[in-house]
């Protein structure tokens, strides 16, 4: 009887054992999330952004978030260098100086060697986002309609899995508050409300970050990725299909690549860029499916309708009983009740 | 007559004041913690959310605390009776570690008064790995607490309710094996939703049963462990003779292990990265070092009947495992803003960290020196 209790136990660990270690994914994912209907985002042209920061001081405002001082502290402004507790937006900037620590005065736009190129970093509103999965307490949560994945501090535990889940390094505690909170961007889903552009979208006096229907956008991208260097384009600004006065300039070179149609199942902020991706900070070398399918897969798998647990319960249940009725039967001849 | 007895004798010893010491010093950090903020304490960074209070204090805390889930799948599974000695106080060793990390969790929590969301039907999010961890973590605390009430039934002589609780243990003992099999494999899934920002020498879709496996062989490790540093400390003879079969169970567990490790390893071709000679390829061969160190010592039959080296056994599969954990999710991680986030715990979590052991083992002395836990000694 040992004998075979040990080959059944041998044959369910090699049963899980054999379904995991299928090393295709396909074998426990979970069906990737589709983008929500009335997905809203935004598209950010790093050629037409002209480093003016305009957004960052545009977003603390909208948000109420307080300045913050990087290094040298008798600076008078704000300079945050990296997303933080105190700012959800943040323009970053890629160089390339054949001799570093030289003032050169011909580094050249949205050029990868010799060259800078201006990033916008913030939450991309994944299509299926690893904060989301990763929360025990729906805290972070993605709007069926919207897709905005808004963060409920009243509902938080402040336990940091989104901070650590997270493949784009978007979301911040305030580890220095006594009573800190998660902190990133939500999109201004309390402007967009109220009929409002996010405040980053309002202010960009270039276009360069254009609020608009994901859908839409991918096409405005693809657009512009079709025509020639050089050929003249109409860029709009602010709401893409708005009637606010748009601005006319040459295609520029872009890398013919369109960042957030399909990395990691996809974002609602899209990327387009003169230099490739990998130099503006955002993580090319990713699946096109979000890791949550792995992740839940697996915990779909053994936990369905919680079938696996009930039979390993009862299973438990009637060998423990079995291998526990003879001490019982011996301890209550000699008197005793052991805690077997 | 119990076959097991209280040690009785002083309290308040030497040892016993040390680490008492060593726990009010991580009082004051705490203090610090829960004034300032966790900046104020620790070394974690926007890039490094997770240190070693979740990673050590939880994560470690709890596969240490797996010793009462190892040898109840041992002795009422496998109906191996002969350890049947080691039962209690293998679930004592549980009960703290589990206690101890749960009291961890709250010290990390960033908003710990909102602690009570993971049990509310309108917040709880079913398909956070989280949320399941909790919840088991939860109820195997209070399944340990029935599973340990029969010593403290015992000493105060209620015959009675000990009589119809042994009634439905098989019930309560079953539960004690359902639960830790199922959160110390998810602490592993709790990993995978990081994707690339954890290495390939550590991320990958065999993590579930890689922890639960590691955490069942740190639960063997710490018996004998426990059994010798008590043997010595407490002036106990020695139980030999059981140890050295366990050392057996401990052997076969590890080679299971180590083959299914590089069996992925090789079926992802991520081995290669092992030998790249960055911090993650030194820390991936001292962690796998550590859990061939007790085959070596263990293989010949004639070593299992050594005290030092089945102890020494132990000890390097308890750190094997515990770098496992610390690799996985530390080590390993590598944020994806890239080179600027770098992380060592702080004095201020170390200590926390050393507190928090401290406070186990004076409890573990307090609880053995009162209670009946302890196998009486067969002279």
């Amino acid at each position: 009887m040992a004998l075979n209790r040990r080959d059944f136990l041998k044959m369910s660990a090699a049963g899980v054992g054999g379904a995991l270690c299928a090393n295709n994914a396909q074998a426990v994912q979970r069906e990737p999330k589709k983008l929500p209907p009335e997905a809203v985002g935004m598209l950010y042209d790093s050629t037409l952004c002209i480093g003016c920061k305009a957004c960052m001081s545009a977003c603390k405002e909208a948000n109420g978030m307080p300045p913050e001082q990087t290094g040298e502290t008798d600076i008078m402004w704000d300079t945050p260098i990296e997303l933080s507790g105190k700012t959800l937006n943040v323009i970053k900037v890629y160089r390339d100086e054949a001799e570093p620590g030289t003032t050169q005065v011909s580094l050249e736009k949205d050029q990868a060697q010799n060259g800078f190129a201006f990033m916008k970093r913030h939450c991309l509103h994944c299509v299926d986002p690893s904060c989301v999965s990763a929360c025990p307490v729906s805290a972070m949560v993605k709007d069926p309609l919207t897709g905005i994945v808004e963060h409920h501090a009243n509902r938080c535990i402040g336990c940091r899995y989104c901070v650590y889940s997270c493949p784009f390094g978007v979301p911040k505690y305030e580890l220095n508050e006594a009573f800190g909170q998660i902190q990133k961007c939500q999109f201004c889903a309390h402007l967009q409300a109220k009929g409002q552009l996010p405040a980053c979208c309002d202010v960009c006096p270039t276009g360069a970050t254009l609020f608009g229907k994901v859908e839409d956008l991918k096409k405005e991208a693809e657009q512009r990725l079709a025509k020639q260097p050089g050929e003249r384009y109409v860029f709009p600004r602010g709401i893409l299909g708005g009637d606010r006065p748009p601005h006319e300039a040459a295609i520029p070179k872009y890398n013919q690549d369109l960042y957030g149609d399909n990395e990691l199942g996809g974002t609602q902020i899209l990327y387009m860029a003169g230099v490739t991706f990998d130099k503006l900070g955002l993580p090319t070398n990713v699946p096109d499916f979000g890791y949550p399918t792995i992740s839940e897969g697996i915990q779909h798998m053994l936990y369905k309708w919680m079938i696996a647990p009930a039979v390993l319960l009862t299973g438990l249940a009637y060998v423990v009983h079995r291998n526990t009725k003879k001490s019982h039967e011996a301890e209550d001849e000699s008197g005793e009740g052991g805690e077997s | 007559m119990s076959e097991h007895a209280a040690l009785g004798g002083k309290i308040l010893t030497k040892p016993f004041m040390f680490f008492a010491v060593l726990f009010m010093i991580a009082l004051a950090f705490l203090a610090v913690r829960f004034i300032f903020g966790l900046g104020a304490v620790t070394n974690l960074s926007d890039g490094y959310p997770w240190g070693i209070w979740i990673v050590i204090d939880v994560m470690v805390g709890t596969a240490f605390g797996c010793a009462g889930y190892a040898v109840a799948l041992l002795v009422y599974v496998l109906n191996k009776g002969q350890y049947h000695p080691l039962v209690r106080s293998a679930v004592l060793a549980g009960l703290f570690g589990y206690m101890l990390g749960g009291m961890a969790v709250m010290i990390d929590l960033g908003r710990y008064w909102q602690f009570y969301t993971l049990m509310w039907p309108g917040f709880i999010h079913l398909n956070s790995v989280m949320l399941e961890v909790a919840w088991c973590v939860m109820a195997y605390i209070g399944v340990l607490m029935v599973e340990f009430a029969p010593a403290v039934l015992e000493r105060f002589g209620l015959k009675n309710v000990q009589q119809k609780l042994s009634k439905v243990m098989f019930l309560v003992i079953a539960v004690g094996i359902l639960l830790p099999t199922m959160h110390q494999s998810s602490l592993g899934t709790m990993a995978v939703v990081a994707g690339n920002q954890i290495s390939a020498l550590w991320q990958t879709q065999l993590l579930p049963p890689l922890f639960l496996i590691s955490a069942l062989l740190m639960g063997y490790a710490i018996v004998p462990f426990e059994s010798l540093l008590a043997s010595m400390g407490l002036s106990r003879p020695l139980e030999t003779d059981l140890l050295a079969k366990l050392t057996k169970v401990m052997l076969v567990v590890t080679g299971f292990y180590l083959v299914l490790r590089f069996g992925d390893l090789l079926m992802r071709g991520a081995l290669g990265l092992a030998f790249v000679g960055d911090l993650d390829s030194i820390m991936f061969w001292i962690e796998n070092a550590l859990f061939v160190i007790p085959i070596l010592l263990l293989a010949k039959q004639s070593n299992r009947n050594h005290p030092r080296l089945i102890f020494l056994s132990a000890v390097s599969l308890l750190l094997a495992g515990s770098i496992y954990r610390i690799n996985t999710y530390i080590v390993g991680y590598h944020p994806v803003a890239g080179g600027t986030w770098h992380y060592f715990p702080s004095v201020g979590e170390i200590m926390v960290t050393v507190g928090i052991f401290s406070l186990e083992v004076m409890l573990y002395l307090l609880v053995v020196k009162t209670l009946p836990v302890l196998h009486r000694a067969s002279t």
